[in-house]
């Protein structure tokens, strides 16, 4: 007879909105306390101490409007926010400063996170869905140059961009981007040539995220079909269909890889967060706590792999902190 | 002596004569009397002998004697004609043409057709000798043998070698094939059909004749009147040469006349949906749609869906609809193609490679002992507890998922418990109900919500009946919604009637969901089937006097409201609203609400109520008897069952002998001239349970 599953750690209440992006910061050293941020619909971004379990501060910098997306730049007192006013937010928390150092303006209305690679040492490229439908531009941050605009041949109808994925290879490498699409299709992008590499047709309905694996060179991606598609990259560069994963229940709006590629999480439509085994795709835990559709799932970067977590955001207001398979 | 005549086959001979005397003087004469004799002999034999005639002279023996004597004699006419002489073979055809016209078409041409046929088949001698025969049957005669050759024919080609151009050339073979037989009679079957318009596709001069004849069965089809009056069967024919039409045509010459037959078809398709009998409205559609595939070879098409669409969308809709889908499919057909074929070809060697190697390696260590996922089940949510959150999510809940388990869980609450049930009023429930609309493609969500509605008006029937009564009678309501109100009526009324153990089960066991899909024939068939049910059991225990096991005797709980659900139905019929029209263009729903009546008159059998429910009914009855749609008049029929049926015997004779005498006339009356089936057999069995009624006193 097999464990039953298990519940979670600790809940984090307190947001009074549902909750759409998460992100830990627990890799500094002691004394530095653990952090995961989270946004929610009602435009704030919480800091949440993960030692106290409260709330640290609230930043207000999108005017009331839903943060979808919060990642760190480095450390944790480099924030960058993204929110439905179609601003991205540079934040400085460092020394209890709570400002907005700059931002950039996407004129995008969709609901497409960004997403940031490190290049070197405060330099960073960040990808994102710009004004003009189907089209994606990356920036260099901070100083916010264009490097390129990648735009699908004419008569491709993609739709828009719904997911990004910057990697590279190894560091130094070329950076490459891979983006999935309202159509269903996910494209492996060259950055340097600003040339689609390979196209594949994952899904019926609009990806809504995606996760790869550069190691294994292997992806994965949800929409709001039943099926979850992993896929692979062969040394062509061609994008190929590996296998795909049916689910319960339709519809899952994130998924994550752990850092340590040992499992992977998603967020379902139906409440559940799902755990899986990354290399086979052999399905482990189903994790039932939420009571709404969970937005939002995120694997912290603790460097002992004990303390690793996984926490969900959920529309039903409540994050959920997990601890599962640590032991490994 | 005749006798002996036949039997050597001197008529042949005689016929050959005759044949080669061209025109003397006073032949005319001799050939009427000769025609007479031929062809009447076995009448005037058996008048002679007084039916002690000899078996040759039977009409089933001389017939085809006579036959073979004429084959005979067309042979010695084909030998002459190549031999350079003349000779004339309107004798002959007299004899067919009034051998025909006699009814005998059946014995001559069993014997003639199969001869000719392989005569012809090869000899354009013999085929032009043939189509002389034919040509010169006289104008009178022609119409027994035209039918008796298109009916025998075995096919469409044979028809054309035995008939030749008559049609072109002939008016009155023309007036009959081509209006007669496909307009004014509907009795042939479908091979006769085919035969005949094949006949007309053959030639190019005839095809002519084709387009022509298909626009006159198209203006028929069209014609509301036509649908109204005509019975069920003609219209079925004329839709089957309709569609044997259709397949003849080419394309240019459907290019020719398209916006013709456009005009007729969306015509055709209101008139047709417009009425009252299913089958009417199945068959207008069947037509249209294959009318329209063959009127536009790209692009739209009309599609219905045939299994009981109730909602009436304009053809327009339909073409618009259809184009919009069209043109999606074929876009995302052309995407897949473009897609999959480059992709497939490509990469599959290495694919198969990373993915072997991704295997090997994920061997190795995969330790990760799963959790317990057995609890990981469909979504489903989670259904309300009480009536008043019913009432709340009916009204005004986002959720769908909610809303739909609220709809499932309904029936079942307001049954659970009645009593506690005060906590909401029924009214309000039930006028939730009826406005309910259906929000998502849910399943069998009309049975859904007529159970539900039911259900609350079983638990408390006076104030909800009153409340939908009145409803039905009131503006802003849709056909639907009335309609619905006389089902649930009607579905209430017989739960009530039941015994209340009898009534659960069947309740939770045969939910009706077709009756919502296909109202009409669905609801004539429950009526009849009560009906027969009771019939049965009546002779079942006169005859062997057995008592049949009693159910357990409890009170019947529509006796004190079966006024409740009759009175306010009956009273306002003749007062047209300005959205509701009874009397007028609604009369699908008059139909309905007659069957209704009748059902609950039938039902409230060994009510206080029924003697003065039954007076109210005949006289209703008796304002309608002559309403032209069908339907209305079989419900009407069958109300006057259902009332002969419920009322005792002397309550009928004492209160209503004379609308009973004239209700008799008028049923003698539709048995006679009721163009409907239906009508004549329901007409009938009134009849027959008034004979009853009679002999009982």
């Amino acid at each position: 007879m097999a464990l039953p599953p298990p519940d979670p750690q600790f809940v984090l209440r307190g947001t009074s909105a549902a909750v759409h992006a998460l992100h830990f910061s627990c890799g500094d050293q002691e004394p530095d306390v653990p952090i995961l941020f989270s946004g929610s619909e009602s435009g704030l971004i919480h800091v949440w101490n993960l030692k106290t379990r409260r709330v640290d501060t609230a930043l207000d910098g999108h005017g009331r409007n839903s943060v979808y997306c919060v990642e760190t730049m480095g450390s944790k007192d480099k924030l960058l926010s993204q929110g439905r006013d179609q601003r991205i937010c540079l934040w400085d928390l460092a020394e209890g400063r709570t400002s907005v150092l700059d931002s950039v303006f996407t004129e995008n209305v969709g609901f497409c996170r960004c997403s940031l690679l490190k290049m070197a040492q405060g330099r960073w490229l960040m990808a994102m869905a710009s004004k003009a439908l189907a089209e994606v531009q990356v920036l260099e941050l901070p100083s916010k140059t264009s490097v390129c605009t990648l735009k699908p041949e004419v008569g491709a109808k993609l739709g828009m961009p719904m997911c990004l994925k910057l990697w590279q290879v190894s560091c130094g490498s070329q950076p490459l981007l891979l983006a999935g699409y309202e159509d269903g299709s996910v494209v492996l992008w060259n950055l340097s040539m600003g040339k689609a590499l390979s196209q594949l047709a994952c899904h019926q309905e609009p990806v809504m995220s995606l996760d790869f694996d550069s190691e294994r060179t292997k992806g994965i991606s949800g929409s709001s079909e039943k099926v979850l598609s992993i896929w692979s990259l062969n040394e062509q560069q061609n994008l190929q269909v590996y296998k795909t994963h049916r689910l319960v229940n339709a519809g899952i709006s994130d998924v994550t890889i752990r850092p340590d590629r040992k499992i992977l999480a998603t967020a379902g439509w139906d409440h559940r967060i799902r755990i899986f085994g990354w290399k086979k795709m052999k399905p482990l835990a189903v994790l039932d706590y939420h009571t709404a559709t969970i937005h939002c799932v995120s694997f912290s970067d603790h460097s002992q792999p004990s303390e690793r977590l996984l926490a969900a955001g959920s529309k039903d207001h409540r994050i959920s902190i997990w601890s599962i398979y640590t032991q490994t | 002596v005749l006798e002996q005549f036949l039997q050597k086959g001197r008529v042949a001979a005689l016929l050959w004569e005759v044949c080669q005397q061209p025109a003397q003087p006073g032949a005319p004469e001799l050939q009427e009397a000769l025609l007479s004799r031929v062809a009447c002999l076995p009448d005037h034999v058996s008048n002679q002998l007084q039916g002690k005639s000899p078996p040759v002279f039977f009409p089933q023996n001389y017939f085809p004697l006579l036959g073979g004597a004429v084959i005979e004699v067309l042979q010695k006419i084909s030998d002459s004609l190549r031999g350079g002489l003349d000779c004339s073979i309107s004798f002959v055809s007299h004899i067919l043409g009034k051998v025909c016209v006699h009814g005998r078409q059946k014995e001559i041409l069993s014997v003639l057709v199969p001869h000719l046929t392989e005569l012809t088949q090869s000899d354009c001698i013999w085929q032009r000798i043939c189509w002389r025969l034919v040509e010169c049957v006289p104008e009178r005669w022609m119409e027994a043998v035209l039918l008796g050759f298109v009916q025998r024919a075995p096919g469409a080609d044979v028809l054309s070698r035995l008939l030749g151009n008559l049609v072109v050339k002939n008016k009155k073979a023309q007036f009959v094939l081509t209006q007669k037989v496909l307009l004014l009679q509907y009795g042939h079957k479908t091979a006769v059909l085919q035969n005949l318009l094949g006949y007309l596709s053959l030639d190019p001069l005839r095809r002519s004749l084709l387009i022509q004849v298909l626009q006159e069965l198209l203006e028929t089809w069209g014609s509301s009147s036509a649908v109204k009056h005509s019975p069920a069967e003609q219209q079925q024919y004329i839709s089957k040469a309709i569609l044997i039409c259709l397949s003849h045509l080419k394309e240019s010459e459907i290019e020719s006349c398209r916006q013709e037959l456009l005009t007729s078809m969306m015509e055709g398709v209101k008139c047709h949906l417009d009425s009252n009998l299913p089958c009417v409205r199945r068959l207008g559609m069947i037509v249209a749609e294959s009318i329209s595939l063959k009127i536009n070879t790209e692009g739209p098409v009309l599609k219905f869906q045939v299994r009981g669409s109730m909602k009436f969308m304009s053809a327009v809709q339909g073409l618009e609809e259809r184009k919009v889908l069209k043109h999606m499919i074929q876009d995302v057909i052309a995407k897949l193609l473009s897609r999959v074929i480059p992709r497939t070809s490509r990469g599959t060697l290495s694919g198969w490679a990373s993915a072997v190697l991704a295997d090997a390696r994920a061997v190795v260590d995969d330790d990760l002992i799963p959790y317990d996922m057995s609890e990981d089940k469909e979504l489903t949510a989670k259904a309300p507890l009480y009536l008043r959150d019913c009432i709340e999510v009916l009204t005004g809940c986002e959720d769908v998922d909610k809303w739909e388990a609220t709809v499932k869980a309904l029936e079942g609450l307001i049954r659970r418990n009645p009593a506690a049930a005060r906590e909401v009023k029924h009214v309000e429930l039930a006028k939730i109900l009826l406005h309910l609309e259906e929000k998502t493609c849910m399943e069998g969500f009309a049975a859904l919500r007529q159970r539900a509605q039911v259900a609350v008006l079983t638990t408390d029937p006076i104030p909800v009946a009153q409340y939908l009564t009145s409803q039905f009678y009131s503006l802003n309501y849709s056909l639907r919604q009335r309609v619905d109100i006389l089902d649930v009526l009607v579905l209430a009324a017989q739960e009530l009637s039941c015994p209340k153990s009898h009534g659960n089960t069947k309740h939770s066991v045969a939910p009706k969901p077709g009756i919502q899909l296909l109202p009409g024939s669905d609801s004539s068939k429950d009526w009849r089937r009560i009906v027969d049910e009771r019939i049965k059991s009546k002779t079942r225990r006169i005859a062997t006097g057995q008592a049949q096991v009693e159910p357990a005797a409890s009170p019947n709980e529509f006796n004190s409201v079966a006024g409740h659900f009759f009175f306010p139905l009956i009273q306002h019929f003749d007062r047209p609203l300005t959205t509701f029209d009874l009397l007028g263009e609604d009369h699908f729903v008059l139909g309905r609400l007659v069957h209704t009546l009748a059902i609950l008159m039938y039902l409230a059998v060994n009510t206080v109520a029924v003697t003065a429910m039954g007076k109210a009914l005949l006289e209703f009855v008796w304002t309608l008897r002559f309403h032209t749609d069908c339907y209305v008049r079989q419900g009407l029929l069958s109300c006057v069952s259902s009332l002969l049926l419920s009322v005792p015997a002397e309550r009928l004779l004492e209160d209503m002998t004379e609308e009973l005498l004239e209700a008799q006339s008028w049923l003698g009356d539709v048995v006679e001239k009721d163009p409907d089936g239906d009508c004549r057999r329901l007409a009938l069995q009134n009849l027959l349970l008034l004979e009853n009624l009679k002999k009982k006193l």
